[in-house]
């Protein structure tokens, strides 16, 4: 009994001494808590692969009340932004040259007398494709108005008249295609890996380098007591950052959390135990502050932002990096936090997926133990 | 090897070995450390010293051989000889973003000392180093000198039987060594042993007994006064230079 109160104590020492180092560091402090604010805003509204704003030409040679409802329809649309309703496609060249034009919607003469007659009615749309992804979408949004605005003109039946096959797509789980839905999960993984990882392999080979580990190491406590001392403050301060990304989320950008809130936070809390895990890992091999922070960044960062899915799907990876990703946690923590917040979906369908990511947190913490166990030395 | 029970002692090494691959960093060293010694531990940079001393506190281990500290095994137990030794380290070694009273609680807790016993054995060691007034300054913030003796007082806190020294007096001004030393004596009057390493030889001279190291073996032991006999030398200075190089004087 008074061996575990005094192993607890000497514990709860080391969880105060290494809060204490946390809270007096005031400006990696303010760091560690305005870098996941900043990075949800900036992603939230620098980085977007949704568009909005598409600065819009209408090329009408004979404009009449139909074509006018879909020069209205363009101007209502938050995605587009109706620049101008011109009669000929003179100027357009230079528009798209200097930007002014991104995308210009070309169509035919006499298109009410064209829908009357139920003949077949082509329109151009011409999208700036300097950026593919964005140019892809620009053009599904301007297909849809027009497809719509059509039906509309036309009536049912004329749709139906309509030969060949008319391709409905439509996006599940996202279907604005909200391209925060889609990074928030990656951005938890990100500032926990940053957080988490990176702090406790910064933190622990600090020690190293300032002579204090061999204090520790002299004194009766197990090297697990110690790196546990050590690593709580930061696991707290990855939850506190994780609830900082979900609420910004949430808030700002409306992102759903359609599955349980609860396995959600159990899922992130498993995710900080992992990171936290490759801390220690990185620790017992670097030995100087620098090497650590070299090897987070390089070695950890870089495959949970390429390989993760994060960015570029998985599924369309080379073999060879498809095969490393399988052993990357954060590729796993995002399908489990986009099924989770997305799709709502839960144990029984991310049960596999939690179990890898489960596998690999004891298999890394096991192989942090083992290191640490060599003394550090 | 039979050892005498009836004295017993605070350090024995017997035929103690540490190899890196091919090279011998320490080479069968064998000796003893009384209890309430001062002992000192000579040699030149890279003769094994420090390997030896890191053999003794567990934090390596013996390639071959055999030691007990406060009669304690360091192969078999050395988180029972890690509980009964104080250590100090040429590097500085507190937390300096840390003030003086929560380094003091922090090495308490560690070694299993409750509220009471950190509060009075710190109020005493903090008098006797005439740092009181500075409990809530940051560690970083108080002078060097000052530092290393606050140092050495953390060491003492859970008051152990064996205390480690490595190279206390790196980098400080004479008066605050001779002031160090003057902790070291007042230290092993109250039964504490004492293993220091030093670089310098003046301050062997107050060692109770010393050993030289080169090349990994114990090239001498004694009192300094047998050691200077032996060598028919006027200070330690002229043995130690004889033994590292021997073509001079």
């Amino acid at each position: 009994m008074s061996l575990l109160t005094g192993r607890l104590a000497a514990l709860r020492g080391i969880v105060v001494k290494e809060a204490r180092h946390v809270l007096r560091d005031r400006q990696t402090l303010v760091i560690l808590l305005l870098m996941p604010l900043v990075q949800v805003l900036l992603y939230g509204y620098a980085i977007r692969t949704d568009v909005r704003g598409i600065r819009t030409v209408i090329v009408d040679p004979t404009p009449d009340a139909t074509t006018r409802g879909l020069a209205s329809r363009f101007s209502a649309s938050t995605r587009h932004q109706l620049v101008s309703v011109q009669p000929t496609t003179g100027t357009m060249a230079r528009g798209f040259a200097a930007g002014t034009w991104r995308q210009a919607v070309v169509l035919p003469t006499d298109v009410s007398r064209r829908i009357a007659r139920r003949e077949a009615l082509s329109v151009q749309v011409i999208t700036d494709g300097s950026d593919p992804n964005a140019g892809n979408a620009m053009k599904a949004y301007a297909e849809a108005i027009i497809r719509r605005w059509y039906a509309e003109s036309s009536g049912n039946a004329a749709e139906n008249a309509t030969p060949g096959i008319t391709v409905e797509s439509r996006m599940r789980f996202n279907p604005t295609m909200e391209s925060a839905n889609l990074f928030v999960p990656g951005l938890i993984a990100l500032v926990v890996t940053i957080v988490s990882a990176m702090m406790t392999a910064v933190a622990i080979t600090r020690e190293k380098e300032m002579g204090t580990m061999e204090m520790l190491l002299v004194s009766p406590l197990r090297p697990s007591t110690i790196v546990l001392g050590k690593v709580v403050p930061y696991a707290v301060l990855g939850l506190i950052n994780v609830g900082i990304v979900l609420a910004a989320a949430i808030v700002v950008f409306h992102v759903p959390v359609r599955g349980s809130m609860t396995l959600l936070l159990a899922m992130c809390l498993l995710y900080v135990i992992t990171t936290l895990a490759i801390g220690i890992v990185i620790s017992t091999a670097a030995r100087t502050q620098r090497t650590a922070m070299l090897a987070a960044l390089g070695g950890l960062l870089l495959p949970t932002i390429m390989l993760s899915g994060f960015i570029f799907p998985v599924d369309s990876l080379p073999a060879p990096l498809h095969a490393i990703s399988a052993i990357v946690p954060a590729r796993w923590f995002l399908v489990i936090v986009r099924g989770i917040m997305l799709k709502g979906s839960g144990i029984s369908v991310l049960w596999q997926e939690m179990l890898v990511l489960s596998v690999l947190t004891v298999g890394l913490l096991a192989v942090g133990i083992r290191r640490l166990s060599v003394r550090l030395d | 090897m039979s050892t005498a029970s009836a004295e017993p002692l605070a350090i024995s090494a017997n035929a103690l070995t540490r190899r890196f691959g091919t090279f011998t960093a320490v080479d069968a060293i064998t000796f003893d450390v009384r209890r309430g010694e001062v002992f000192g531990f000579l040699g030149a940079n890279g003769a094994g010293k420090t390997t030896a001393m890191r053999m003794l506190i567990g934090l390596l281990e013996p390639s071959e051989g055999s030691a007990t500290v406060a009669g304690v095994d360091v192969v078999r137990d050395p988180e029972g000889v890690r509980r009964r030794i104080g250590y100090m380290s040429q590097r500085f070694s507190l937390y300096d973003d840390l003030t003086v009273q929560e380094n003091i609680t922090l090495f308490g807790a560690i070694y299993g000392l409750d509220d009471r016993a950190i509060r009075d054995r710190a109020a005493v060691l903090l008098e006797r180093i005439g740092l009181s007034h500075a409990r809530k300054e940051l560690v970083r913030r108080i002078p060097l000198g000052w530092r290393q003796q606050l140092a050495f007082s953390v060491a003492l806190l859970h008051e152990p039987q064996v205390l480690f020294l490595d190279e206390p007096t790196g980098g400080v001004d004479p008066i605050t060594r001779r002031r160090f030393w003057e902790l070291i004596y007042g230290t092993a009057a109250q039964g504490t042993t004492v293993l220091v390493t030093t670089h310098y030889l003046d301050e062997a001279e107050y060692c109770d007994r010393l050993t030289i190291m080169v090349d990994g073996a114990i090239a001498v032991a004694g009192t300094p006064g047998e050691v200077k006999g032996r060598y028919d030398a006027t200070s330690l200075d002229e043995v130690f230079l004889r033994l590292t190089r021997p073509g001079v004087g």
